[in-house]
């Protein structure tokens, strides 16, 4: 009878010395060429491009994986002991927000030059490595080519009431919504705000549920990001779903980038600079065209040959670092209703 | 005559409610500094909203909550917090019984497949019951030759209050089960002698037993509840918690985000203190020292099928529906899953930091357990509301917290297991104290006094007296733990060491980007890790009652 409480008591000891080992090996530096990167983007998406990397240049690196924003809280709860090397954020309005609080170095010319001025910071705080384009997806047994809006204004029309899949609560939306405030200003932006929401817009969680639910005929169509379709399409050749890219520089055609910058925290610049140097090389680039369906940015490579040039695009005109107050975005989103 | 027999009846029943489990002397010092120790840390998550929420000034303090949209939030999350929790008590407490006292079929299957829900991640759960139910789902394929155009809609209150029901209802099964076992036996069978029928002594003499452990997992599913971010999220019904992560994920906001927390807080400690309300002051232990008898099996006579029938829906539901839409993806996967070995090395790493989690919690609630049920008082009152503070909050709050603190006050252990497990406990333990608590109450005090009067030690009482008789909460506990640190999530993703990767972190890796077949087998090994040991725990708890 007396054995339980000595196992237990044994068990309580091992546990310790478990704990005490776990906690001690982390002191061991590696020599040289290591790296941590923050990352906003899964491993499923980025993790053979990592690989491919280290593989190329002998460089050790170590990912920690979230959500955009769960990743820019963490870099911004760190601070300047943050173990991060470098930030690689889903959107443009994360990397605004860790450069407010001057947490990123200023990247060398060499990086910036490589990428034309729409797609970095203008601060040269952060560069963007691939584009995604903001259309409409739709079910072409649904609605015909020739029924398609022109516009996001049309979509609060009697034609698409009830008809339209949106995610108030995604990122790449709130940035669409920061976009039309800046070229069209806040009163319009809550006009069609709430047109939108009284003609019945139907709210998804994600991206990936909008164009889920359009290839299930659930809606004809959903504002969403261009690649989304096509990953359904590598999953379901069949799949009822297809991109409208908006023309004549329409507010829903918005492009936006995944984008890096070099954390002040970084202590080896040199092996950072030369994975940012990866993302923008030709090998990266297609990476991105082959893997994930964004668009190149940077060198010679040229997109997926379903999607339009990048220069055939008629995006809005607006600067992606002016982008940043999703902080009003989201006031107005909640003076709306929606989130 | 009659009058007489009542009389008696009326007694018996009362002596299973009178009593108190306290002690009158005060606390040992040992252990109300170990409450007080605990119940600070668990603090530390609400001290550092406070910090962030004051960061804003009143202004913006006040401009958050006098917003409407704050109130209308509150009012959302408190009725789905209610409405689960009731869910959970009308599913849980009556599946306890069948499922240990009575001749249901399959029994014993059924007391291992009625827990399993609780392994299934809610965010999996979720996207299941959306890819199955949804208004152009999986079921509605099937349907289609029958002319069903599309299913009703599950988004909303309907559906998050459906996930949840059915994936939390096991916290108060497992709570009630255990005290279900320590009954005596003795108490049934002298109100049954007295001439009250099996309804009424279950009603008037079981239950009454189990309302500390019912309201214990009840407790535990309405914290649950008010805390879970991907049942709401994925079925689209706005609470408190999904509003925080907005606000992170739209603005980095981190002092709404505080301020709209601290509101969770202030629900929590409503809500504990209308738990220990209900819960009362009474104590539910054998008055002398001897072995119960073992409990005679309730024929349920007519009811027996249609109880199978209800068990074979629960189980069909909660368990199958998304298991087989796992399965689903897994045939469905056009590409090779994750390979097997990295599969296995995630299962390691997630057994790794939920066992060591799990133990540790529960070692961790052990004061605050003896407080509450043996030193009643306000300092047993203030430990034990602390401790549940961590456990309504937010997974991203309570990390970001402890990133706060770790990277200032220890930074050698800052992305190491240690501070990931520091989590688990912070986040966790009254899922540990629950059980531990209920099956204190279950103990008579004068067995404690006996050994000490016999000049035993406190801590020769505690190991050959305490310990082994409460040994089914322990397990509990500790099973608790280890299954809802299994499926966590934030706190994983921000805490754990850079390339630490756990079966949730590979499912989260998976369906953020959306390749479901790639999620599937780490979601199924979630599942299998999991359901070994709540069996073993279950086995355990059958052999040695």
């Amino acid at each position: 009878m007396i054995r339980r409480p000595r196992t237990l008591a044994a068990a309580a000891l091992a546990l310790v010395s478990l704990l005490a080992a776990c906690g001690g090996d982390d002191g061991a530096t590696q020599a040289g060429g290591k790296i941590t990167i923050y990352s906003g983007r899964s491993e499923e998406l980025i993790g053979t491009l990592i690989a491919q990397f280290e593989a190329e240049t002998g460089i050790d690196a170590e990912v920690k994986y979230g959500s955009t924003s769960e990743m820019a809280a963490l870099i911004l709860e760190e601070g300047t002991g943050s173990p991060a090397d470098v930030f690689w954020a889903q959107d443009a309005g994360a990397l605004g927000a860790v450069q407010a609080k001057g947490l990123f170095v200023e990247l060398p010319d060499g990086i910036l030059d490589r990428v034309p001025d729409a797609f970095r910071s203008r601060q040269g705080n952060w560069v963007g490595v691939s584009g995604r384009v903001r259309v409409i997806a739709y079910n072409p047994d649904l609605v015909q080519t020739s029924q398609l809006p022109r516009s996001v204004d049309e979509l609060t029309g009697a034609a698409w009431k009830g008809n339209v899949g949106w995610a108030p609560s995604n990122g790449s939306f709130q940035l669409f919504v920061t976009a039309f405030c800046k070229i069209r200003g806040e009163d319009a932006a809550r006009t069609w705000l709430q047109a939108m929401k009284t003609n019945g817009a139907k709210t998804y969680a994600n991206n990936d549920a909008i164009v889920a639910a359009v290839a299930a005929g659930e809606i004809p169509l959903g504002l969403v990001n261009h690649y989304y379709a096509f990953e359904v399409l590598a999953e379901n050749p069949d799949a009822k779903v297809k991109d409208h890219f908006l023309p004549g520089g329409d507010l829903g055609g918005l492009v936006n980038v995944s984008g890096v910058g070099i954390l002040k925290t970084a202590d080896n610049r040199d092996a950072v600079r030369r994975f940012i140097d990866y993302l923008l090389s030709p090998a990266g680039q297609a990476y991105f065209v082959s893997e994930t369906y964004e668009y190149p940015l940077a060198g010679e490579v040229q997109p997926d040959s379903r999607l339009p040039k990048l220069a055939d695009l008629e995006p809005p005109t607006v600067d992606l670092s002016d982008l940043g107050d999703l902080e009003g975005t989201l006031a107005l989103l909640q003076e709306v209703g929606l989130l | 005559m009659a009058t007489r027999v009542d009389a008696a009846a009326a007694l018996a029943e009362r002596s299973v409610r009178r009593r108190s489990a306290g002690f009158s002397r005060p606390p040992p010092k040992a252990v109300a500094a170990g409450a007080v120790v605990v119940a600070l840390v668990v603090l530390l998550p609400t001290v550092y909203i406070i910090v962030r929420a004051s960061e804003g000034g009143a202004h913006d303090f006040i401009s958050t909550l006098a917003d409407g949209t704050a109130v209308a939030l509150l009012l959302r999350t408190m009725a789905l917090a209610a409405a689960v929790t009731a869910g959970a008590l009308v599913i849980g407490v009556p599946l306890a019984w069948l499922t240990t006292r009575t001749d249901l079929p399959g029994r014993r299957v059924f007391a291992v497949l009625t827990a399993l829900p609780l392994v299934i991640p809610t965010y999996v759960g979720g996207y299941a019951f959306v890819a199955a139910l949804g208004p152009r789902g999986l079921a509605q394929g099937l349907l289609a030759p029958l002319g069903v155009e599309r299913l009703p809609e599950i988004y909303g209150f309907f559906g998050a209050w459906l996930v949840l029901t059915l994936f939390t209802y096991p916290y108060v099964l497992l709570t009630v089960r255990a005290a279900v076992r320590r009954l005596d036996p003795a108490l049934e069978e002298a109100g049954r002698a007295l001439g009250r029928t099996d309804g009424e002594t279950f009603r008037r003499i079981v239950l009454p037993q189990l309302r500390p452990a019912a309201t214990a997992g009840g407790l535990l599913v309405a914290l649950y509840t008010i805390h879970d971010f991907g049942a709401v999220s994925l079925l689209r019904y706005d609470t408190f918690t999904r509003s925080i992560y907005v606000s992170y994920q739209g603005s980095f906001d981190r002092s709404r985000a505080a301020v709209l927390s601290l509101v969770l807080v202030a629900l929590t400690i409503v809500v504990i203190a209308l738990e220990s309300r209900i819960r009362g002051r009474a104590a539910y232990f054998r008055s002398h020292a001897s072995a119960p008898r073992q409990p005679r099996v309730r024929p349920l006579g007519r009811k027996r099928w249609p109880a199978f029938a209800a068990c074979s829906a629960l189980v069909s539901v909660a368990l199958l529906l998304p298991l087989s839409v796992i399965s689903y993806w897994m045939i469905q996967s056009a590409r090779q899953g994750a390979g097997i070995g990295r599969t296995l090395s995630a299962a390691l790493n997630s057994v790794e930091a939920s066992s060591l989690g799990a133990v540790l919690a529960v070692a961790a609630a052990w004061p605050i357990a003896v407080m509450t049920v043996r030193f009643p008082g306000r300092l047993a009152r203030a430990t034990e509301r602390a401790s549940y503070t961590g456990y309504a909050l937010p997974g991203l709050v309570v990390a970001l917290s402890l990133v706060f603190f770790g990277i200032r006050a220890a930074p050698a252990l800052y992305q190491t297991l240690v501070l990931l497990v520091f989590a688990y406990i912070v986040l966790f333990i009254p899922q540990a104290e629950g059980p531990l608590r209920a099956s204190l109450l279950q103990l008579n005090p004068a067995l404690e006094e006996a050994s000490h009067s016999l000049g035993a030690g406190r801590y020769r009482t505690m190991g050959r007296i305490v310990l082994p008789l409460i040994r089914p909460g322990i397990a509990a506990g500790i099973a608790l733990v280890f299954l809802t640190a299994m499926k966590e999530l934030p706190a994983t993703l921000l805490l754990a060491p850079t390339g630490f990767r756990t079966l949730a972190t590979e499912v989260w890796s998976a369906t953020s980007a959306s390749y479901f077949d790639r999620a599937a087998l780490p979601a199924l090994a979630i599942v299998l890790a999991s359901s070994i040991p709540l069996a073993v725990l279950m086995f355990r708890e059958r052999e040695t009652r």
